[in-house]
C-alpha cells in the first residue's frame, strides 16, 4: 500500500517535470544565448567603448551593434551627445545628465538609477568625428529598421534636416524595406537632398523630380539654392535644364504652400468662428427667442471662464478632467445667475427690448465690477495635457488640438440645443410662449417659469462658452466685453431667431476675419468686418437667413 | 409784455423747462460774476476749477439733449452718440493742436508732436485747414453731420429700426474707437490730442478763457433747448412722435419716414459734435476712449434717468449723474461702477421720477455713512456703503414716484452747490485741524 | 413727381385700381395666387374670405408695404404701384385703415387729425407749418362727424377700441384719398355703431372708391355692394352678396371644414 503510494507520487512528479520541460524547450531554442550571458556580453561590449584610442572606440561601436540588443540605441545616442561617462572608481559606464549639484547618473546597460555624482568622480568618453559618424550611421540604421512606424518616421525626419552622404547605402536599403508610404517618401526625399549635391546633371534632375510636392522647409531651401544667382544676375547653377525644372518645382511647391496656408487660415477661421458661435448661441436664444437684448451675456461667458478656474483651484488632482467637470458647473453657475436676473429684472421689461438692453448693461457693469473687486488681474486657467499640442498633417500644415476640440464642441452644443428646442417638451413650451404668450398661458403653461428657464438656458450656454474661451484667451474681468459686440454681430448677421443662420454667420465671420487680418492687420480687419456688417444690414435688414412672412413684421 | 416773444411761445406749456432754463441762465450769469468779483476766501466765491467742472457737465447736458431729441421724440435709440461727440471733439482738438505751433516738445512748427514722434514728414491732407478756427468750427458740425447722414441714410432707407439700429450704432462707435487707437490713422493714436496751449490767441488755462468757455457751454445748452422745443412744438415734432409711436401709420399718412428720421438724426449728431467741441478745450484732452461704447450707453442712462422725451430731463439727468459720478469716483472709485449699474437697472425697471431723487439721496446717504464711520473712527466698508446707496436708490424708485418740480432749480445747480459746499467744508475742516 | 399727371381732367379713367395676375409667396406658401381684381372709380367693394385667404397681404401689396413676386397693380390705369413706396402711394391718394386700430396714442385727437390732414408732407413745410382757419374748420367738422367733439383734446390713448376705429376712419377721411382701403372697420363695435359705420362708408363712397375687408356679414349686407370672395389667395366668386352666398363653392369654403 505504501509502495503504491510512493510509486504514485513518483509518477506524478515525473509527469509534472516532463511537462515543465516540454514547455520550456521551445523558448530555449529561440534564444541563442541565455539572458544572463547577453547582459554580460553587452556589459563587456559597452565597457569596450571606453577604449584608449578613437579607432578602438569605433571598432567597439561596430562590435556593440552586432549584439542587436534594444538597449544599445540609447547608449549610442548618449555617446553621440557626449553624455556617456565612466565612473573613475570602477570603470562602470554610465549615462550622465547635468543637474543641479552634479550629474544624475544611470547605468548604461541596466538603466538603474545611480544617484547624483560630483563631476570629479566621472570621466567623459570622448568621441571624434570618425566615431561620431560611425555612431550616426548605426543610430540611423537602428532607428530606420525599428518595428515602430512612428519611430522610423521621426528618424527619417531627423535625418532629412541634416542628411549625411555616408548614410546613403543605409537609406537605399531602408527605402526598399520600408512598408509605409509616408516614411518611404520621406526617405526618398533624404536621398534626393543628397543627390542634389551631385555633380551629375541627370542625378540632380532626378533629385528635383523626387522633390515634387515636398513642403519641408529644408527641401525648399535646397531648391531655392539651385536658383541662387551671382552678382551679375546669372544662375550659379550651370545647367539650364536643372534651373528650369527647379523653377517649375518651386512654383508648384509655392502653389501647394499657398493652398496649405489657405487650409490653415480656413481651419483657423472656422475655429475662431466656433468660438464666436459658442458665444453667440446663447445670445441667439435670449435675443432671438425671447427678444431680450442681453448686454450681460458677455459676463455670463466670463462667469463660465471663472468657474473653470475655480474648478481647477478646488480640485487640482483632477486637472485632466477639470474641463469636463467645469462644463456642467459653468452651465449651472451662469444659468443660475441668468435665472436670478430674469426673475428680478428682465421680468419687468418684456416687450421693451431697448429697456432690456439698458438694464442688462447695468447688470454687466455690476458683474464685472464684482469680479474686479475680487481680483482685477487675469487669472491663470490651465490647459489640460490632452488639449495641448497639435495635429501635424505635414511639414507645412498643423492644427492645434484646442482649436479642433473647440470646433467639435461648438457643433455639439449647437446640435444639442437644436434638439432641445425641437424635440423636448421644454423646447415646445419655449416656442409656444414666444409665439403666443396668452394662448400658452391659457393652455396651462406657466410662462413665467418658461421665461426664467429660457433665459437661464441662454445664460448657461454662455457659461459653457466661457469654459471653451478660457482655453484660448486671458480670463479677466474684461473677458465678456470683448465678446459682446462680436456676438451681437453674429446674431444680427445670421438672422435673429435662426440657429442655422447663427452657425453660418459665425463661421463666415470667423473665416473672413482670419483671411483679412494678415492682409490688413488685426484692427483694420476688425473694422472692415464691422463696416461690412453695417453695410450688409442695409441690404438684408433681417440677416442672412431671415424668417419671411407677414407675421414677422408687426 | 413778454407774451409775444418767440421764447415765451416755445416755453408756454413747459413749466419745468422754464425752471431749468432760468436756473441755467442764473448759473451762466452768477457763476462768472462770483468767480471774478468775489474774493477767493468769500463763502460764495466759485473757484475756477469748479467753473470748468460745471462747464464740462453742461457739455454733457448738451449731448444728452441731442440724444433725447432722437430717442425721446423719434424713438431712435442711438448707442453711438459718443462717436459724434468724439468727432466734434477731435475737430476742435485738431484746431487746438495746430495752434500749438512750435511750442511743442519737439518745437516743430509744421507738425504736431505725435507726428514728429512717428517720423512723419508732412501733415496728412485731412489735417489741412485746421489752423483756421472758422474751418474747424465748420468741421465740428460737418463731420458728425456727414457721418450721421451717410449712416442714417443707409440705415433708415432699408428700415433698420429698434434694437437693430441700436446695435449697429454701437458697432459704429466701436469701429471708430478701434480706428482712432491706430497710430497710422493720424489722430495721435492711444494718447489722442492734448497739451493744448491757446484758443483764438487766448491762453486755454487762463481764468477768463475758462469762464468764457463755461458761459458759452451754458449758452449753447439754452439755445439748443429752445431749438429742440421749436422743433417738437411744430407739426414736425408731432410727425416725429407719430413715427415713434406708429411708424407704418405715419407712412400710410404719406410722410416720408426715412427723411424725417434722417433730419432729426443729423441734427442731433451736429448738436453732439458741438458739445464735443466745447468739451475738449475745457478738459484739455481728447482721446479714443471717448468712442468707447460704454460712454455712449451712459448718455442713454442720463436721458432715461431724467425722463425720456422731456428735454429738460436730459439736462437734469446728465448733470446729476455726472455730479454723483464725480462724488463717488472721488470718495470710493471702485463703488461707482456698482452704483452706475444699479442706476441702469433701477432707472429702466422703475422708469419714474423717483429714481433721480434716489440717485441723489443715495449719494447723500453714502456720505453720511462715510462721515459717521470717520467720526467713530471705523473703516468705511465699501459693501456696507453700497448696500445703503443701492437700498436708497431702490426705495426712492419704488415709492417716490413723483417729480418734485420745485426741486428742479436745486437739481440743475446741484453740482455748483455741492462742489462749493464741499470745498468750503474741506477748507474749514483743514483749517480747524491746522 | 415725374409721372403723368394722374388727375388730368381730359382723361377718362376706366378703373381706379386694378390688380392683374398678382402672386406673392412667403417661404413657398402662396399668400396671393394669380389674383385679379378691378375697381371702378367711385365703386364700393366688399372683400370677404376666411382667415388666411390673403386679404391683408392684398392690402399690403396695394399700399406698397409688400412687393408682389409677379403681376401688376395699376392705379388710375397708368401708375404702376409696385414701383412706389408707402408714402408715395399714400400721397397719390390711397388711404388705408389697419385691421388693428392704429392711431398716434401720445397725441390728442385733434393732433391726430391735423397730422392726417391733406397737405404738404416735407420736412421744412412741417417745421414752419401754421394751421389756417379753413383747415381748423375742416378738422372740427371731421371731429364732429366721427362723434368725438367732446374729446378733441384728449390723448388718443384714452379712447375705447371703437372710438379709435372711428378716429382712424376720420384720419383716413381727412387725408382726402381717392381710394380708401378699410380693413375690418366694424371690429369691436356695437351693432348700432356698425350700422352707422356702414352708412358712413356708403356716404364716403359717393365721392371716393372704397374697398372694405370684413368678416361681419350683416355689415357687408348693410353696405349693399359688389362682393369679392377670396380663397387661398385668389378670387373664388364675385357678385352681389346674395349671388355669392348661394355659390356652392363659397358655402363649402366657409362652412365645409
Amino acid at each position: 500500500m505504501f509502495k503504491l503510494f510512493i510509486g504514485f507520487v513518483f509518477a506524478l512528479l515525473i509527469s509534472v517535470s516532463s511537462t515543465a520541460q516540454d514547455t520550456a524547450l521551445p523558448n530555449n531554442e529561440q534564444i541563442e544565448i541565455p539572458q544572463v550571458d547577453r547582459t554580460l556580453l553587452l556589459n563587456e561590449a559597452v565597457n569596450a567603448l571606453n577604449a584608449s584610442s578613437f579607432t578602438k572606440k569605433t571598432n567597439a561601436v561596430n562590435a556593440l551593434v552586432e549584439l542587436k540588443d534594444p538597449r544599445i540605441l540609447p547608449i549610442l545616442k548618449g555617446m553621440r551627445l557626449g553624455k556617456l561617462y565612466s565612473l573613475k572608481k570602477n570603470k562602470t559606464i554610465v549615462l550622465a545628465e547635468k543637474v543641479e549639484g552634479g550629474y544624475q547618473l544611470t547605468h548604461a546597460v541596466t538603466g538603474s538609477d545611480l544617484g547624483i555624482a560630483k563631476s570629479n568622480t566621472i570621466k567623459k568618453i570622448r568621441v571624434n568625428n570618425k566615431v561620431r559618424s560611425a555612431l550616426s550611421k548605426h543610430i540611423a540604421i537602428l532607428e530606420l529598421t525599428s518595428s515602430n512606424t512612428n519611430e522610423r518616421f521621426l528618424a527619417a525626419k531627423n535625418i532629412l534636416s541634416n542628411p549625411d552622404e555616408q548614410l546613403r547605402e543605409v537609406l537605399v536599403v531602408a527605402q526598399k524595406a520600408e512598408p509605409t508610404r509616408k516614411v518611404k517618401e520621406l526617405i526618398s526625399l533624404i536621398i534626393a537632398r543628397l543627390d542634389i549635391q551631385s555633380s551629375d546633371e541627370n542625378i540632380r534632375l532626378n533629385a528635383l523630380r523626387a522633390m515634387t510636392g515636398a513642403v519641408e522647409p529644408t527641401v525648399i531651401q535646397d531648391i531655392k539654392k539651385i536658383l541662387e544667382k551671382d552678382e551679375s544676375g546669372n544662375y550659379i547653377e550651370k545647367s539650364e535644364v536643372v534651373t528650369a525644372m527647379a523653377e517649375d518645382k518651386l512654383s508648384w511647391i509655392q502653389t501647394k504652400l499657398d493652398w496649405f496656408k489657405f487650409c490653415e487660415d480656413a481651419i483657423f477661421g472656422l475655429s475662431l468662428g466656433s468660438v464666436l458661435l459658442l458665444a453667440a448661441i446663447g445670445l441667439a436664444i435670449t435675443f432671438g427667442v425671447m427678444g431680450v437684448i442681453n448686454m450681460a451675456h458677455g459676463e455670463m461667458i466670463m462667469l463660465g471662464a471663472y468657474t473653470t478656474f475655480a474648478v481647477q483651484q478646488f480640485f487640482p488632482s483632477l486637472m485632466s478632467y477639470s474641463l469636463l467637470i467645469a462644463i456642467p458647473m459653468a452651465f449651472l453657475v451662469s444659468g443660475l445667475v441668468g435665472v436670478i436676473i430674469e426673475r428680478t429684472v428682465i421680468r419687468h421689461l418684456y416687450g421693451r427690448p431697448l429697456d432690456t438692453l439698458l438694464a442688462t448693461f447695468g447688470i454687466s457693469l455690476i458683474l464685472q465690477q464684482l469680479v474686479r473687486v475680487y481680483n482685477s488681474n487675469n487669472v491663470p486657467v490651465v490647459t489640460p495635457d490632452w488639449m495641448a499640442g497639435s495635429l501635424e498633417i505635414n511639414a507645412a500644415l498643423s492644427f492645434t488640438y484646442n482649436r479642433i476640440y473647440i470646433f467639435i464642441f461648438a457643433l455639439m452644443v449647437l446640435v444639442g440645443l437644436a434638439l432641445l428646442l425641437k424635440k423636448t417638451l421644454l423646447g415646445l413650451q419655449m416656442r409656444a410662449v414666444t409665439q403666443n404668450r396668452a394662448m400658452a398661458n391659457s393652455m396651462g403653461i406657466r410662462s413665467g417659469h418658461i421665461d426664467a428657464l429660457t433665459f437661464g438656458l441662454g445664460s448657461g450656454i454662455a457659461g459653457i462658452a466661457g469654459v471653451a474661451v478660457s482655453q484660448i484667451t486671458n480670463v479677466g474681468p474684461n473677458l465678456g466685453q470683448s465678446f459682446i459686440i462680436d456676438s451681437f454681430m453674429v446674431v444680427v448677421f445670421g438672422g435673429v431667431g435662426n440657429l442655422l443662420g447663427t452657425f453660418f454667420a459665425a463661421m463666415g465671420l470667423g473665416v473672413v476675419t482670419k483671411f483679412l487680418e494678415p492682409q490688413v492687420g488685426t484692427v483694420v480687419g476688425k473694422i472692415m468686418v464691422l463696416v461690412f456688417i453695417i453695410l450688409f444690414i442695409q441690404f438684408r435688414p433681417r440677416g442672412l437667413f431671415a424668417l419671411k412672412g407677414r407675421f414677422v413684421e408687426d | 409784455m413778454m407774451k409775444n416773444t418767440v421764447i415765451y411761445k416755445l416755453l408756454q406749456n413747459d413749466k419745468a423747462g422754464r425752471i431749468v432754463l432760468s436756473a441755467l441762465f442764473a448759473l451762466m450769469v452768477l457763476v462768472p460774476l462770483s468767480n471774478m468779483l468775489l474774493p477767493p476766501d468769500s463763502f460764495l466765491h466759485v473757484p475756477t476749477y469748479t467753473v470748468t467742472l460745471l462747464g464740462k457737465y453742461l457739455c454733457y447736458a448738451l449731448l444728452a439733449l441731442a440724444l433725447d431729441l432722437v430717442w425721446g421724440y423719434c424713438g431712435i435709440l442711438s448707442l453711438g452718440h459718443g462717436a459724434f461727440f468724439g468727432l466734434g471733439g477731435y475737430a476742435m482738438g485738431m484746431y487746438l493742436m495746430r495752434q500749438i505751433g512750435d511750442r511743442g516738445q519737439y518745437g516743430n512748427a509744421d507738425l504736431p508732436d505725435f507726428m514728429v514722434f512717428l517720423n512723419w514728414q508732412e501733415l496728412p491732407w485731412y489735417w489741412s485747414g485746421f489752423e483756421s478756427f472758422t474751418f474747424a468750427l465748420v468741421m465740428v458740425m460737418l463731420v458728425p453731420g456727414i457721418l450721421a447722414f451717410l449712416f442714417g441714410w443707409l440705415a433708415f432707407r432699408s428700415r433698420v429700426t429698434g434694437v437693430y439700429f441700436s446695435i449697429i450704432t454701437q458697432a459704429l462707435t466701436y469701429a471708430l474707437m478701434q480706428a482712432f487707437f491706430l497710430n497710422d490713422f493720424g489722430f495721435g493714436g492711444n494718447n489722442g490730442l492734448t497739451d493744448f496751449k491757446d484758443i483764438l490767441g487766448f491762453d486755454i488755462q487762463a481764468n477768463g478763457t475758462r469762464i468764457v468757455l463755461f458761459m458759452l457751454s451754458a449758452f449753447m445748452v439754452i439755445v439748443a433747448y429752445l431749438l429742440c422745443r421749436f422743433i417738437i412744438q411744430s407739426k414736425l415734432g408731432r410727425v416725429l412722435m407719430s413715427i415713434r409711436d406708429a411708424e407704418s401709420r405715419s407712412r400710410f399718412l404719406g410722410y416720408r419716414v426715412e427723411h424725417y428720421k434722417l433730419f432729426v438724426f443729423v441734427l442731433s449728431a451736429v448738436l453732439a459734435g458741438i458739445a464735443g467741441a466745447l468739451f475738449v478745450p475745457q478738459v484739455g484732452i481728447i482721446n479714443p476712449s471717448e468712442f468707447n461704447p460704454v460712454n455712449s450707453i451712459e448718455i442713454v442712462i442720463w436721458v432715461a434717468l431724467g425722463g425720456r422725451g422731456t428735454l429738460y430731463g436730459a439736462i437734469i439727468g446728465a448733470v446729476v449723474v455726472n455730479y454723483v459720478k464725480s462724488f463717488y469716483t472721488g470718495a470710493m472709485p471702485e463703488m461707482w461702477l456698482f452704483m452706475l449699474g444699479g442706476i441702469f437697472v433701477v432707472a429702466t425697471v422703475y422708469a419714474n421720477a423717483g429714481v433721480i431723487i434716489g440717485v441723489i439721496l443715495s449719494a447723500v446717504v453714502s456720505s453720511i455713512y462715510a462721515g459717521i464711520s470717520t467720526l467713530i473712527g471705523s473703516e468705511i466698508n465699501p459693501f456696507v456703503m453700497l448696500f445703503f446707496a443701492l437700498g436708497t436708490l431702490y426705495i426712492c424708485a419704488k415709492y417716490f414716484d413723483f417729480f418734485w418740480q420745485k426741486s428742479l432749480p436745486f437739481l440743475t445747480t446741484l453740482p455748483l452747490i455741492g462742489n462749493v459746499l464741499k470745498e468750503k467744508v474741506v477748507t474749514s475742516h483743514s483749517e480747524v485741524k491746522s | 413727381m415725374s409721372h403723368t399727371p394722374i388727375n388730368s381732367p381730359s382723361r377718362k379713367i376706366t378703373s381706379i385700381l386694378q390688380l392683374s395676375g398678382v402672386t406673392k409667396s412667403f417661404d413657398g406658401f402662396k399668400a396671393i395666387n394669380n389674383l385679379s381684381i378691378d375697381i371702378k372709380p367711385g365703386e364700393l367693394r366688399a372683400i370677404i374670405g376666411p382667415n388666411g385667404a390673403g386679404k391683408s397681404t392684398m392690402m399690403d401689396i396695394i399700399t406698397g408695404k409688400t412687393k408682389p413676386d409677379t403681376g401688376e397693380v395699376t392705379f388710375k390705369d397708368v401708375v404702376d404701384l409696385t414701383k412706389h413706396d408707402e408714402a408715395d402711394i399714400a400721397n397719390m391718394g390711397i388711404g388705408r385703415k389697419f385691421q388693428k386700430p392704429t392711431v398716434i396714442e401720445t397725441l390728442t385727437i385733434w393732433q391726430n387729425l391735423e397730422l392726417a390732414l391733406a397737405g404738404h408732407r416735407s420736412i421744412l413745410q412741417t417745421l414752419f407749418w401754421r394751421l389756417n382757419n379753413d383747415q381748423a374748420k375742416r378738422i372740427d367738422d371731421v371731429i364732429a362727424l366721427i362723434g368725438l367733439a367732446e374729446k378733441r383734446d384728449d390723448l388718443a390713448a384714452n379712447l375705447s377700441h371703437g372710438q379709435k376705429q372711428w378716429l382712424e376712419i376720420g384720419m383716413l377721411f381727412i387725408q382726402e384719398p381717392e381710394v380708401l382701403l378699410v380693413d375690418e372697420p366694424a371690429g369691436g363695435m356695437t351693432d348700432t355703431e356698425t350700422m352707422v359705420t356702414a352708412r358712413l362708408l356708403k356716404e364716403i363712397s359717393q365721392r371716393h372708391s372704397v374697398i372694405v375687408v370684413e368678416h361681419d356679414m350683416d355689415f357687408v349686407r348693410e353696405l349693399d355692394c359688389k362682393v369679392t370672395v377670396l380663397h387661398e389667395g385668389s378670387v373664388l366668386a364675385e357678385g352681389s352678396l346674395d349671388t355669392v352666398s348661394s355659390n356652392p363653392r363659397v358655402v363649402e369654403v366657409y362652412l365645409g371644414r
